[in-house]
C-alpha cells in the first residue's frame, strides 16, 4: 500500500492546453497527505536525478508519472520504489476529439472535456497506485535438474547440452537402449556446412556421451507414471520395467519424438500387399543389415493415390452413416467428472506434414544406394514438390549429379506387380510424357506421427488431466500456438523438442534441442527467484488466495490456461506459483472475489473505476464508456492510434489489464453502479489462431459474457451495454471507429438506469 | 573474464538470444545496424501461417526488453573492431548520431512540415521519408532520427533552433566487454538489379515480395490497400515468380526457405482485398513443409488462383504499364507469353554478410553464410547461417544462445 506517493508531471508531454497545475491540485484535494508531493517538471527525462533525490529526502513509497504511455522510456525510469504511469499523451491529448467528432485543434485552454478527462486518468493514476503493494517472494528452493524424455537424437543432444550448462540429468528412454529412430538408420541427412553431404550419424559416439557421464542417470525400459508438483520442485515417477523410480527434478524436456504411421494409411499403394513396397523407415533397416540391393528402386514421394483412396473410403463411410439413423450419445450429467480418455490423433495428414522430412530422406536413401552399388542399382525419385527446403537444397543438387539417380515430378497414378517387379505408373512428368516405371522394390514415405498424438507422455499430475490440452490444435504435435515463441507450451516449465514438436530433419533437431535447454533452464531459474517465465518475464507478483471466502466453485481450477492450480477433495484450490504465468485469469474467474495480486487486484480496480467523474446529465454531457484494455495487444494499439492521432471518442476511460482473461465480472457491476453506460473489452483474437498471449484469456473471456448478460438483465441493465470486441495490435486505424460505434450504440440507447443512484 | 554477451543484429533472431540470456541474468549487448529493432520482421505485414502481425510479437520482446536492466541496447551502432579471445573479447562499437534526445520526443508535427524527401528505405523506394523521421508506429527505441543530408535549405533553418535536436552530434565510439558473441545479423532480400531477365528492378509495376509486404502493411505506403504502385489501380491479374534469385547457380545457391510460403500468404493477402484478382503462380516446387502444406491446400482450394510449374524466363515491360512475362510450362512442354498488371518477384534472401565486411573471425561459404566460430565462442544465430523462416530463427537464436550462455557461465 503506497502512502506516499510522488506525483510528476511531464510539461513536454502533455500539451494540449491542459491545465497540469489544475491536475496536480486535485490529486492533493482528493488524496491529501496520501501524495507526499506534487511537481510539474518541464522534462520528465532530464529531471531523474530529481526524482530519485525526492525518493531519498521525503521518504516517496511510490512514484507515478504523468505525460507519455507507460510503455515509453521505461529504462529512464527505474527507481527504488514501485514506479507506475498515468498516460496523457497517446491515449489523452493526441487521442482527444470533440464531442461532435471534429478534430481538436490544441488551443491555449484545454476544453472542459479534456481537462476532464485528465484529471480523471490522474485520479486513476493515484488510485491504482494506493492500491497496490511490492509483492513478496514467491522464491523456491529448486532441484537442478533436468528431466529428459525421450533417448533418441532429440533427447541425446538436450542431456548433453544440459549437463554442459552445470545440471544434472535424468534421462527416461521407453525402448531398451538409447538411440531412438536414428538407431535404423544408415546415415543422416547433412549436419553442417557445406550441406552437401549426408553424414555419418555417430549414434555411438552420441550414446558413449550420455552413459559416460556421472551426472546423467539413464531409465531404459522406462515411461512416465507421473509428473507431480512445479517447476523446480517436481517429482518424476517412473516406471522403469515395472518398479516405480522416484527422482526430484527441476524442469522437462520432452523428446518424444515420432512413431511410424500405421501402414493401413498406405495400402493403397501397395504397402503390405507386396513384399516389394516398403517405407523408408523400413527400407533404412535393409541398407543397415545390408541386404541384397535390388537393380531398380523407386522412391514414392507423391501419396496423392493414397489419399483420394482415403477420400472415398471416408465418403463411403459417411454415406452408410447417413443411411443408418444414429441415435444420440448420452451426454454425463453437468459437473460429472469423466474419466481421462486419451484420444487417437493420428491421421493420415501425418504423412502429409512429413514432407520435407520424407524429400530430404529419399535423397539420402538413394544416395546410399547409389554408394553402395556404385552407381550400378538405378533410384528414382518421384515426387510432386520436392521439399527440400532452405540450404539442403545444396544437398538436393548434388544429388541431381549423381549418375545412379533418377529424379522426376510426376504423379503417380498406380502402383502393381506385374511378373517378379512393380510397375509404377507416372503421369504428369517432366519427361514430356506419362509412362510406366518398372522397379524391384518400391520405397514409400514413412509418416511421422508424434508420440503425444497416441500416447500420453507426460502424465501430468495435475488437476486438469494428465495430457498437454488442445494437442488437437497442433495435429497431435506437442508445439507452440506462437510463430514469435516456438518454447511456449501450457505446461510450464515443460519444454518439447524435436519431432515431437513437428517432423524436423536431424540437423534441426539437435537445433531444437539446444533452444529447449536453454528454456528449461531458464524456468528451472526464475522458480529459484519466484519471477514469472515468458511472457510476463522478471514479474515477482503471484497470485494469494485468501481461502476463508473460497466456496470450492473450482473455476479458477478449470480455467487457468497453464493448469497452475491443482486442488484437494474438497475441491479448495491449492496455488503453484511456479507454474503461474501471472494473467489473472483465475481472478477473473473467481465469484468470490478471493484471489489477488499485491499489485494487481480486484480492489484495485475496482478503486479506479470509482475515480472516474461521471456526469449525471446524459443529454447535456454524454456518455460515459468504460474500456478495459488488454495491455498486451489492445492498449499498444490504443497508443499508437493516439500517436498517429487518430482520436475515438471523448467519453471514453480505458484500464489496461494483464489480459481479457483477468476481468471480473464485479467491475462490469462497479462501472454500471458508478454510473458508467457502457463498458468494452477490448482483446486479442480468440479462435484457433488465437493471437491471446495467456493462450485463453480473450476466449474465456467471451464465454463469460453470457453470465454477464444475464446478470445485467436481471438488475435491468441492458445486456448490450457490455461488448467485448476483438482488436489485433496493427488495427490502429480501425480500433478508434470500433469504439466510436459502441459510443454511438450507448447514445443511442439512452443513460444507464443506474445513474445517479 | 567477462560474464556478458554480445549480440550483433537487433532483428528477431537477435532479439531473442539477447531477451533468452538477460533472463538467465546476464548482461547483454545489442549492436544494430540501423536506428530501431524488429530487423526483417518488421517490415512484414502478417506472419503464416496463421496471418497474425509480427508487431505482436515485437510488442512482447520490447516490454521483455523494457523491464530487464540487463540488456542494453546501441542502435546506428555498428562492431569495427575486436581483439582478445573466447571468454574475454574486447569489442569496438561506432554510433553513428542520432540527433534526437535520449529519450521519446514527439516530433510528429516538426516531421511532417518538413520539405526534404528522400526515398524510405524501411518502403523499399514505394515512397519518401522525411530528413526527421521514425520508420515504423510500434518503433523500439521509439525515437526519432533527424538524417542532417535529407535535410533542404528551409528544413535547417526550422530545425536550427530545436533545442532537442543536435545538429552537431558525431558519431561516437564504445568499447564493450563480453565472453561471448551472438551473430544474428540475417539477411536482405536478393538485389533485383542482379536479375537482368526479370527486368532489374527497371519494369514498373514489376516489384518485389518485400514491396509488396508494405502495400499490404497498415503503416504502409498505401496504407495497406495491394494497389500498382504507378497508378494506384487494383490489380486484376497478377504473377508470382518463385525462386527469384534462389535455386540458381549464377545468384542464390540454395533454396530461401520462406518465398513459397510468402507467396501463398501474399496470395490470402489478395484473395481477401480484391476477390476477383486472377493470380497465377510460376515455380520450380511449391515448398510448404511440414504443417504448412495447410497453407498450400488453402491456396490451391481459392478458385482464382493457379499454380504453373516452370521458370519464367523473362519479364518485360507491356503496354499501360503492364507487364509481360515469358515462361514455360514444364509439364505441358509449353512455351508461354503473357501479360500482367502486377508481377510479384518472390526474392530471395542473401544474408548480410555476403556483401559486407565481417569483422569476427569466423569463415563464411560462398553465398556468404557463417560456417565457424564455435571454438571462439561464436555462435551464429537465425538467417546469417542459413534460410529460415521466424519459428526456426527463434529456435536457432535460443539454441545459440545455450552455446553462448555455456561459454560465459561461471566467469
Amino acid at each position: 500500500m503506497a502512502e506516499k506517493i510522488g506525483v510528476y508531471f511531464d510539461l513536454a508531454n502533455i500539451g494540449g492546453g491542459v491545465n497540469v497545475q489544475s491536475l496536480a491540485d486535485e490529486a492533493t484535494k482528493k488524496w491529501g497527505n496520501l501524495i507526499a508531493l506534487t511537481k510539474l517538471v518541464p522534462e520528465l527525462a532530464k529531471a531523474t536525478d530529481e526524482i530519485r533525490a525526492d525518493i531519498e529526502a521525503q521518504g516517496l513509497d511510490g512514484v507515478l508519472l504523468c505525460g507519455a504511455s507507460p510503455r515509453i522510456d521505461n529504462e529512464l525510469y527505474r527507481f527504488a520504489v514501485p514506479v507506475d504511469y498515468v498516460n496523457l499523451r497517446e491515449q489523452c491529448v493526441l487521442a482527444y476529439k470533440n464531442p461532435d467528432g471534429s478534430p481538436y485543434i490544441p488551443a491555449a485552454t484545454a476544453p472542459a472535456n479534456l481537462q476532464q478527462m485528465a484529471q480523471d486518468y490522474v485520479q486513476m493514476g493515484v488510485a491504482k497506485m494506493q492500491k497496490s503493494t511490492p509483492p513478496d517472494s514467491a522464491a523456491i528452493e529448486v532441484t537442478r535438474r533436468i528431466l529428459v524424455i525421450g533417448g533418441g537424437w532429440t533427447g541425446l543432444t538436450a542431456a548433453a547440452e544440459a549437463v554442459d550448462m552445470g545440471y544434472e540429468v535424468v534421462l527416461v528412454e521407453k525402448a531398451d537402449k538409447l538411440g531412438g529412430a536414428v538407431i535404423n538408420m544408415p546415415t543422416a541427412s547433412p549436419l553442417g556446412p557445406s550441406w552437401e553431404y549426408k553424414s555419418p550419424t555417430n549414434l555411438a559416439d552420441k550414446v558413449a556421451k550420455i552413459t559416460g557421464n556421472m551426472r546423467i542417470t539413464v531409465y531404459l525400459n522406462a515411461v512416465m507414471a507421473k509428473l507431480s508438483g512445479q517447476p523446480g520442485q517436481y517429482t518424476a515417477e517412473i516406471n522403469v520395467a515395472g518398479e516405480v523410480k522416484t527422482e526430484a527434478i527441476g524442469s522437462v524436456i520432452l523428446a518424444t519424438g515420432w512413431k511410424p504411421l500405421d501402414p493401413k494409411y498406405l495400402e493403397p499403394m501397395g504397402l503390405g500387399k507386396s513384399s516389394k513396397v516398403v517405407t523408408a523407415a523400413e527400407f533404412g533397416k535393409m541398407l543397415l543389415a545390408d541386404a541384397p540391393l535390388p537393380k531398380r528402386v523407386a522412391f514414392v514421394l507423391d501419396t496423392t493415390m493414397a489419399e483420394e483412396a482415403l477420400k472415398a473410403k471416408a465418403a463411403e463411410a459417411e454415406a452408410e452413416a447417413a443411411a443408418a439413423e444414429q441415435a444420440p450419445q448420452a451426454e454425463g450429467a453437468e459437473g460429472e467428472e469423466k474419466a481421462f480418455v486419451k484420444a487417437d490423433l493420428e491421421s493420415f495428414a501425418h504423412l502429409k506434414y512429413s514432407n520435407a522430412v520424407n524429400s530430404v530422406g529419399m535423397l539420402r536413401l538413394a544416395n546410399t544406394v547409389c554408394e553402395k552399388t556404385a552407381d550400378k542399382s538405378q533410384a528414382y525419385i518421384l515426387y510432386k514438390n520436392m521439399t527440400v527446403p532452405g540450404i539442403l537444397e545444396r544437398f538436393y543438387k548434388k544429388m541431381q549429379d549423381r549418375l545412379g539417380v533418377m529424379m522426376t515430378k510426376a504423379d503417380v497414378t498406380d502402383i502393381r506387380e506385374d511378373d517378379d517387379h512393380m510397375v509404377v505408373e507416372c503421369k504428369n512428368t517432366l519427361l514430356g510424357q506419362d509412362f510406366n516405371l518398372e522397379a524391384d522394390l518400391v520405397v514409400l514415405p514413412t509418416g511421422l506421427v508424434p508420440t503425444t498424438a497416441k500416447d500420453v507422455t507426460v502424465q501430468f499430475d495435475y488437476r486438469q488431466g494428465p495430457e498437454f490440452p488442445d494437442l488437437e490444435l497442433f495435429d497431435g504435435f506437442a508445439d507452440s500456438n506462437y510463430i514469435c515463441f516456438p518454447y511456449e507450451t501450457r505446461r510450464t516449465g515443460v519444454y518439447a523438442a524435436g519431432c515431437v514438436r513437428q517432423p524436423l530433419t536431424l540437423d534441426a533437431c539437435e537445433v531444437d534441442a539446444k533452444g529447449a535447454v536453454l528454456k528449461a533452464v531458464q524456468c528451472l531459474e526464475a522458480a529459484n527467484l519466484g519471477v514469472a517465465v515468458h511472457p510476463r518475464a522478471l514479474d515477482n507478483s503471484y497470485p494469494v488466495f485468501n481461502f476463508v471466502r473460497c466456496t470450492q466453485c473450482k473455476r479458477c481450477t478449470e480455467e487457468c490456461p497453464f493448469g497452475a492450480l491443482d486442488d484437494d477433495e474438497k475441491g479448495t484450490p491449492k496455488p503453484n506459483p511456479a507454474r503461474c504465468r501471472r494473467c489473472g485469469t483465475c481472478f477473473g474467474a473467481c465469484p468470490e472475489r478471493v484471489i489477488s495480486f499485491a499489485n494487481y487486484n480486484i480492489d484495485q480496480i475496482g478503486s479506479m473505476i470509482r475515480q472516474v467523474v461521471v456526469p449525471a446529465d446524459f443529454k447535456k454531457e454524454g456518455p460515459r464508456v468504460l474500456i478495459l484494455a488488454c495491455e498486451n495487444d489492445a492498449y499498444p494499439a490504443l497508443d499508437m492510434a493516439g500517436m498517429r492521432r487518430k482520436a475515438w471518442s471523448p467519453y471514453c476511460r480505458i484500464i489496461p489489464v494483464r489480459c481479457l482473461g483477468s476481468v471480473n465480472a464485479i467491475w462490469i457491476s462497479d462501472a454500471m453502479s458508478k454510473g458508467f453506460d457502457g463498458v468494452v473489452l477490448l482483446g486479442c483474437k480468440y479462435g484457433d489462431d488465437y493471437q491471446c498471449h495467456f493462450i485463453k484469456g480473450s476466449e474465456i473471456c467471451n464465454r463469460r459474457m453470457q453470465n454477464i448478460a444475464e446478470t445485467l438483465d436481471r438488475l435491468g441493465v441492458q445486456p448490450e451495454r457490455v461488448a467485448q470486441l476483438e482488436v489485433a495490435i496493427d488495427e490502429y486505424d480501425k480500433v478508434p471507429t470500433m469504439i466510436d460505434n459502441f459510443v454511438a450504440r450507448i447514445t443511442a440507447l439512452g443513460p444507464n438506469p443506474f445513474k445517479g443512484m | 573474464m567477462s560474464n556478458a554477451i554480445l549480440v550483433v543484429g537487433g532483428g528477431f533472431s537477435g532479439l531473442t538470444a539477447a531477451i533468452e540470456a538477460a533472463e538467465l541474468g546476464h548482461d547483454v549487448y545489442i549492436v544494430e545496424k540501423s536506428p530501431w529493432l524488429g530487423g526483417r520482421v518488421a517490415q512484414l505485414n502478417k506472419y503464416f501461417p496463421k496471418l497474425c502481425p509480427p508487431s505482436c510479437g515485437l510488442e512482447i520482446q520490447f516490454q521483455r526488453i523494457r523491464k530487464n536492466p540487463h540488456i542494453h541496447c546501441l542502435t546506428m551502432a555498428q562492431v569495427i573492431g575486436l581483439s582478445g579471445s573466447k571468454g574475454k573479447y574486447s569489442v569496438r562499437v561506432r554510433l553513428e548520431p542520432r540527433r534526437t534526445p535520449a529519450h521519446n520526443v514527439d516530433f510528429t508535427f516538426l516531421a511532417s512540415a518538413l520539405e526534404g524527401e528522400t526515398p524510405s528505405e524501411f518502403d523499399l523506394g514505394l515512397t519518401g521519408r522525411k530528413a526527421l523521421y521514425k520508420a515504423m508506429p510500434f518503433a523500439y527505441p521509439p525515437r526519432y532520427v533527424l538524417d542532417e543530408a535529407t535535410l533542404s535549405k528551409s528544413d535547417l533553418a526550422r530545425v536550427a533552433g530545436q533545442a532537442n535536436l543536435d545538429l552537431k552530434e558525431e558519431a561516437h565510439e564504445v568499447e564493450l566487454e563480453v565472453g561471448s558473441i551472438v551473430i544474428a545479423t540475417g539477411w536482405k532480400p536478393y538485389d533485383v538489379t542482379k536479375l537482368a531477365n526479370l527486368g532489374a528492378g527497371n519494369v514498373k509495376n514489376c516489384i518485389s515480395n518485400m514491396q509488396l509486404e508494405r502495400l499490404a502493411s497498415p503503416f504502409g505506403p498505401t496504407q495497406g490497400n495491394i494497389v500498382r504502385p504507378t497508378d494506384g489501380r487494383v490489380p486484376h491479374t497478377v504473377a508470382f515468380v518463385q525462386c527469384a534469385g534462389s535455386r540458381d547457380q549464377n545468384h542464390l545457391n540454395y533454396c530461401s526457405y520462406v518465398c513459397c510460403m510468402a507467396t501463398l500468404k501474399q496470395c490470402l493477402y489478395l484473395a481477401e482485398q480484391h476477390k476477383d484478382t486472377k493470380i497465377t503462380v510460376f515455380y520450380i516446387d511449391l515448398r510448404a513443409p511440414g504443417r504448412y502444406v495447410k497453407v498450400l491446400e488453402k491456396v490451391q482450394a481459392l478458385p482464382n488462383v493457379h499454380f504453373i510449374k516452370g521458370k519464367v524466363a523473362n519479364a518485360t515491360q507491356g503496354v499501360g504499364n503492364t507487364v509481360d512475362i515469358q515462361a514455360e510450362d514444364a509439364i505441358r512442354g509449353e512455351k508461354l507469353t503473357l501479360n500482367y498488371d502486377l508481377v510479384v518477384l518472390a526474392t530471395g534472401m542473401q544474408p548480410t554478410l555476403a556483401t559486407e565486411d565481417c569483422v569476427f573471425p569466423v569463415k563464411l561459404d560462398a553465398d556468404g553464410f557463417i560456417t565457424t566460430g564455435e571454438e571462439s565462442g561464436i555462435f551464429v544465430a537465425g538467417c546469417a547461417q542459413m534460410p529460415l523462416d521466424v519459428t526456426r530463427s527463434a529456435q536457432s537464436a535460443t539454441a545459440a544462445d545455450l552455446k553462448a550462455v555455456q561459454t560465459v557461465k561461471g566467469r
